[in-house]
């Protein structure tokens, strides 16, 4: 399997990231290397392993059902680029 | 012309109704200001970690041992990328390949028969923010993380309803089995269940499925209910004529009562889901899975059959009186304070359901105490007050949760049973409509209903009709 450039820039826009065209030959080629070096593993027979989602072996952490502290409304929206009654706000998003 | 048949699935997204969000100790309470039950974890700060909510892990457990699936052991959340306002670290916490429960299945009645429906999956994830778009500023839409990281139970069908008579009925079952279960308050009109329907048409001698659309904005049963009806006619019509279907997301439109194509870029679909790496897998063992199993509440099927068994009710009736958690509760309650079955059932399902649809409320809404339900039933049963004055006081305490009693007093309703006193109001009466009394005597018998409700009108309602009438009969046949 080979990675085009259209596949990188389609990639880049699902993350939000603009490329230069260097960047996305560069990429290219990285993500092209990255790909081959799985293709590699792949030759292993893992038909008995189950597949693992993480790479330390810990489950059930949990919190229980007890409230905890919150942030107040004004240290809420302290950082938020534009606010209004109480509310972050953003460019409309319907029309 | 050819028959054609539909395929109907549904997606149900519920609240569950923990105290705390599902990955942070922020309160789920209704209704608080804006941006109050928030804090780094459900605001999406950079370095803050989920933790996972043991309660709502049993929560979920419930309904998806009620719905009789398997439990994925272990379960994982996954982090669904897609970029919206609504998203503070723009992904979801979701489940995708091993969601908590899979391969169940839910039955209930439609038209007297049993149908079953598959449940594909059922998972938990975290609500988005919620949106605001002002009209005085139409530059802008305002975000209110309150609800974001609030947690959310989807549970997904298989397309094995046919008819919107069993699209209803799938969601009564489900809207039923999270109260009964005691998971989610289930309120539509708070946006504590939220649809997505997935439908396609096929000729009925076809196994094979039609292309399907998905259909989302539904917030109500009557929008499921409606979109679905629009979108079987539509890709009907649509295939006759020999078009295809376009495999695509339409919104159901309220307004219009239509669907109509989402517009999306062809990019929005692409979630990308991965391992949330914050989160560890969870392996429920089998004693949580046998404690959750063993206090599984009875759910409104079997309620239904034992209140047939055990208060000689009718099965229409039990099958009222269950189809609404807080109703049979009510019923039982009030049995259990000594008011006879019958009557108790006859007022739930006939006045108290008859003033909830005029408002528009469930039973959980109205105030009725079981006391004071028994209270009118036992005033009535007892000849204390007469049945318009019962309705007058019922109509009261069942929103008000004051004791019937206190009313009847209040309103000095007590009916009026004694012989001497109802005897001087019937001499006036006979003495102020002579012309009537000897129409009587002349063998019109339609004149004695006529006094009968001069009677009742002098005392206010409050005179025993039947006394009433004998003491009547008895005076003008005297006289
Ligand atoms: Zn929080």
């Amino acid at each position: 399997m080979k990675l085009t450039p259209e596949q990188v820039e389609h990639v880049a826009l699902l993350g939000r990231i603009k490329l230069t065209e260097e960047e996305r030959e560069l990429f290219t080629t990285q993500l092209n290397s990255i790909i081959s070096h799985f293709e590699q593993l792949q030759q292993l027979d893992t038909s008995g392993v189950p597949p693992m989602s993480h790479a330390v072996p810990v489950s059930d952490v949990f919190r229980e059902d007890e409230p905890g502290e919150s942030l107040s409304t004004e240290e809420a929206l302290q950082n938020a680029p534009e606010q209004a009654r109480d509310c972050f706000q953003v460019p409309r998003v319907i029309e | 012309m050819a028959e054609y048949a539909a395929n109907i699935g549904l997606e149900v997204h519920a609240e569950l109704s923990t105290k705390t969000k599902v990955f942070c100790g922020c309160l789920t309470a209704a209704g608080a200001p804006p941006n109050t039950q928030v804090c780094p974890v459900c605001l999406g700060f950079p370095g803050s970690l989920p933790v996972l909510n043991r309660a709502v892990v049993d929560y979920a457990l419930r309904v998806v041992l009620a719905f009789n699936c398997e439990v994925s052991r272990p379960s994982i959340f996954e982090r669904k990328g897609y970029y919206y306002p609504d998203l503070p670290k723009n992904f979801q916490i979701s489940q995708k390949r091993a969601p908590l429960g899979r391969s169940g299945y839910v039955e209930f009645p439609v038209d007297g028969e049993m149908h079953r429906v598959r449940i594909a999956d059922i998972h938990i994830e975290e609500d988005a923010a919620k949106l605001t778009h002002p009209e005085d500023d139409r530059a802008h839409s305002l975000v209110d993380f309150n609800r974001a990281g609030m947690p959310l139970l989807e549970i997904v069908s298989e397309p094995d309803m046919h008819s919107p008579s069993q699209v209803e009925g799938y969601m009564n079952a489900i809207r039923s089995a999270l109260l009964y279960l005691g998971v989610s308050e289930a309120r539509m009109e708070q946006g504590q269940l939220r649809f997505e329907a997935s439908v396609s048409v096929r000729p009925a001698d076809r196994a094979e499925l039609g292309i399907r659309v998905e259909i989302k904005n539904l917030n109500s049963f009557r929008a499921v209910l409606g979109a679905v009806k629009y979108e079987i006619a539509r890709q009907t019509k649509a295939v006759q004529a020999g078009e295809t279907i376009l495999q695509e997301t339409r919104l159901w439109d309220d307004l219009h009562e239509v669907t109509a194509p989402m517009r999306t870029k062809e990019t929005a679909m692409d979630y990308r889901y991965f391992p949330e790496p914050d989160l560890m897998p969870l392996v429920v063992d089998d004693e949580w899975i046998a404690r959750v199993r063993a206090e599984l509440p009875e759910l409104a099927g079997r309620r239904r059959e034992r209140l047939v068994r055990e208060y000689a009710l009718s099965d229409y009736d039990a099958g009222i009186l269950t189809a609404e958690k807080a109703l049979a509760d009510l019923f039982e309650a009030a049995v259990s304070r000594g008011a006879p079955a019958k009557p108790a059932a006859n007022w739930l399902t006939g006045r108290f359901l008859y003033l909830l649809n005029e408002r528009n409320l469930t039973a959980a809404d109205a105030a009725l105490s079981p006391e004071a339900l028994a209270e009118v039933v036992e005033l009535v049963e007892s000849n204390t007050i007469s049945g318009p004055a019962a309705r007058q006081v019922f109509d009261r305490i069942a929103f008000s949760g004051e004791s019937a009693k206190k009313v009847v007093a209040e309103l000095g309703l007590t009916q009026i049973s004694d012989q001497d006193e109802l005897g001087t109001t019937i001499d006036e009466v006979i003495a102020e409509h002579g012309d009537a009394a000897e129409n009587y005597r002349k063998g019109k018998e339609s004149a004695l209903k006529f006094l009968v409700g001069q009677v009742m009108r002098k005392t206010r309602g409050r005179a025993n009709p039947k006394l009433a009438t004998e003491l009547l009969e008895k005076k003008l046949k005297a006289d």
